[in-house]
C-alpha cells in the first residue's frame, strides 16, 4: 500500500503530476472540440431542414460519412491525410518545405467532425419539435428572420436539444482517449507510460478508468445545473 | 386609405421560387464534395498498384472477417449477459439494483479503449493468480481479451436497451396476461417481448454499429482486424490509399447494416401503420 501511494504522489518518485497533466489535456481537448462541433452541427442541421434539395444532400453526405467511419479511422485520416494533402500544396510553392500537423489540432478536427454529425441529428430533432406557429408568431410581431431565430427559436431549441447534447458531451469525453494513439499526452497515454515503467498496469489503467468516471460525474453535475437553468422560467410544453 | 399607407403595410413574405440563396450554398457545397470525391478517386487511380492490391486484398478480407467475428461474438455474448444485468437494474432488492447500476455506470462511463487496456495489460499484473486458476492462457491472447472487454462493455449498453424496452410496455399488458391465466414466463415470451422488440430494434441496431466502429481499437492491442491490417499495410507501403480502402469498407458495412435495420423496422411495424 505504501508503494501505491508513492507511485501516485506528486513528485519525482510518483506519477501524480504526469497524470494530472494528462487530465488537463483530455479536458482541454474536449472543451476545445465542443464549440467547433456545436457550430458545425448546428449549420449541418440547418442544411438538413432546408427546403432546397441540393443543400439537404450536401448535409446528408457529411453525416453519412462521419457517422459511418470508426472514430479511430477518422482520426488517422485527418492526421495522416491532412499531412499528405498540405504537404502537396506547400510543395507547389516551396519544394523543400515539410509540414507537420499538430496532433492536438488533428484530434480536435476529427473529434469535432464526429461530434458535429451526431449533434446535427440532435438539433434536427429539436427543430422538428418547435411548431411552425413559433416562426409565424415571430413574423407577426415584425421580427426579421435572424431575429426570430435568435430571440424565439434558439432559446427553445437549446432547451429541447440539451439532453441529447449532454449525451454527446459524455461520448466526446470518452472518445478523446483515442488521441493517445497519435501521441497526445492525455490521461490514457500518461497512465500507459506509467504502467509500462512501473509494471503496475492494473493499478494505472484502473486509475485511468476512475479518472474518466470522475470527469463523467462532474460533467453530469454541471450539465444538470445548465439544464435546470434553461428551465428556470418553468416553461412547459 | 391612401396609396402611401397601403404601401407601408407589411406583406407576408413572398415564398421565393427558383434560384434561392439556399440553393447557391447547396450547389457550392455539393461542388466541394464532388471535388473531394474526384480528388480521392484521382488519387486512388494515380496510386493504383496491382502488386499492392494482390498482396493486401486477401489480408483486408481476413481482417474484415476478424472484425465481423469479434462483433458477432461479443454482441451475442453481451446479449446473454445483459439479461441478468437488466433484471438486476429492475430488481426491488436495493443491493442488487445498486450493483447492477454500478456495473452499467462503470462500463458506460469509461472509454472502451481504457477498458480494453485494463483487461489486456492490466490483468497481466495478476499473472500468477490467473495461472493458478488456469485462466492465463485465455487472458494471454489479445483476441480473447478483446472479446472479453467488448462483451462486458456491450452487455452494459444492451442491458439498458433491454430495460428501457421492457419498461416501455405498459403495466396493463402484464395484468391482462395474468387475468388470462398466462404464467409470467409465457407473458414475457408471447406478449411483452414482441412489443419490446419493436422499441428495442433501433437501439440494438445502433449498438451493433457502435461495436463495429468501436472494434477498430483492437488494432492497438495487436489484433489484426480490418483496422489492424490497414495499419500494417500503411506501415509497410506508406501509401495513403490503404486508409481510404478501409474507410470505404467500414462505410459500406455500416450503411448496409443501417438500411437492414430500417427494412426490418418497416416490416415489423407494418400493423401499426395506417
Amino acid at each position: 500500500m505504501e508503494r501505491v501511494w508513492t507511485l501516485l504522489s506528486f513528485g519525482p518518485e510518483g506519477w501524480g503530476d504526469d497524470i494530472a497533466k494528462g487530465v488537463l489535456l483530455t479536458v482541454s481537448l474536449a472543451l476545445a472540440t465542443l464549440p467547433l462541433g456545436l457550430a458545425i452541427g448546428f449549420f449541418v442541421a440547418l442544411g438538413k431542414r432546408s427546403s432546397d434539395k441540393t443543400l439537404r444532400l450536401a448535409a446528408n453526405i457529411y453525416t453519412t460519412i462521419f457517422r459511418g467511419l470508426p472514430e479511430l479511422l477518422t482520426l488517422f485520416l485527418v492526421f495522416y491525410g491532412a499531412q499528405i494533402g498540405l504537404q502537396q500544396i506547400v510543395r507547389l510553392f516551396n519544394p523543400d518545405a515539410s509540414i507537420e500537423i499538430n496532433a492536438f489540432v488533428a484530434g480536435m478536427v476529427a473529434l469535432g467532425a464526429v461530434f458535429s454529425s451526431y449533434a446535427s441529428e440532435v438539433f434536427l430533432a429539436a427543430f422538428r419539435a418547435i411548431p411552425q406557429g413559433q416562426y409565424e408568431g415571430g413574423q407577426a410581431i415584425g421580427l426579421s428572420n435572424p431575429q426570430t431565430m435568435r430571440l424565439i427559436i434558439l432559446p427553445q431549441l437549446l432547451r429541447l436539444a440539451l439532453p441529447g447534447l449532454s449525451n454527446l458531451w459524455l461520448i466526446l469525453l470518452k472518445d478523446t482517449a483515442l488521441v493517445s494513439v497519435i501521441g497526445l499526452a492525455d490521461i490514457l497515454r500518461q497512465t500507459g507510460i506509467a504502467a509500462r515503467v512501473t509494471k503496475e498496469a492494473f493499478l494505472f489503467f484502473g486509475i485511468a478508468c476512475l479518472l474518466y468516471l470522475v470527469l463523467a460525474m462532474l460533467s453530469s453535475i454541471v450539465l444538470g445545473m445548465i439544464e435546470s437553468w434553461t428551465k428556470r422560467h418553468g416553461v412547459q410544453r | 386609405m391612401s396609396a402611401e399607407t397601403q404601401a407601408a403595410v407589411e406583406r407576408p413574405p413572398v415564398i421565393k421560387e427558383g434560384w434561392t440563396r439556399a440553393r447557391t450554398i447547396g450547389v457550392v457545397l455539393l461542388t466541394i464534395w464532388a471535388a473531394l470525391g474526384l480528388a480521392v478517386l484521382g488519387f486512388m487511380i494515380n496510386a493504383w498498384d496491382p502488386d499492392i492490391f494482390t498482396r493486401y486484398a486477401p489480408r483486408y478480407l481476413s481482417g474484415l472477417w476478424i472484425t465481423v467475428q469479434l462483433v458477432v461474438v461479443s454482441v451475442f455474448l453481451g446479449a446473454i449477459l445483459s439479461v441478468p444485468i437488466a433484471l438486476g437494474r429492475t430488481s426491488k432488492n436495493k443491493l442488487i439494483g445498486a450493483l447492477a447500476y454500478a456495473y452499467v455506470y462503470f462500463f458506460r462511463g469509461t472509454p472502451l479503449l481504457a477498458q480494453t487496456f485494463l483487461v489486456y495489460y492490466g490483468l497481466g499484473s495478476f499473472r500468477p493468480e490467473l495461472q493458478a486458476v488456469g485462466l492465463w492462457t485465455f487472458f494471454r491472447e489479445a483476441w480473447y481479451c478483446a472479446v472479453f472487454a467488448f462483451t462486458l462493455n456491450t452487455a452494459a449498453y444492451q442491458a439498458e436497451i433491454l430495460r428501457g424496452a421492457i419498461e416501455s410496455v405498459g403495466k396493463g399488458q402484464w395484468e391482462a396476461a395474468a387475468a388470462l391465466g398466462l404464467s409470467r414466463f409465457q407473458t414475457a415470451r408471447k406478449i411483452i417481448l414482441p412489443q419490446a422488440l419493436i422499441v428495442a430494434l433501433r437501439p440494438y441496431g445502433n449498438e451493433i454499429i457502435l461495436m463495429i466502429k468501436g472494434s477498430a481499437i483492437v488494432a492497438i492491442i495487436t489484433v489484426y482486424d480490418l483496422m489492424g491490417e490497414t495499419r500494417r499495410a500503411y506501415a509497410r507501403t506508406f501509401d495513403f490509399q490503404t486508409y481510404i480502402w478501409a474507410a470505404i469498407i467500414y462505410l459500406g458495412l455500416v450503411e448496409v447494416l443501417r438500411n437492414a435495420v430500417d427494412w426490418i423496422e418497416r416490416r415489423i411495424t407494418k400493423h401499426l401503420k395506417r
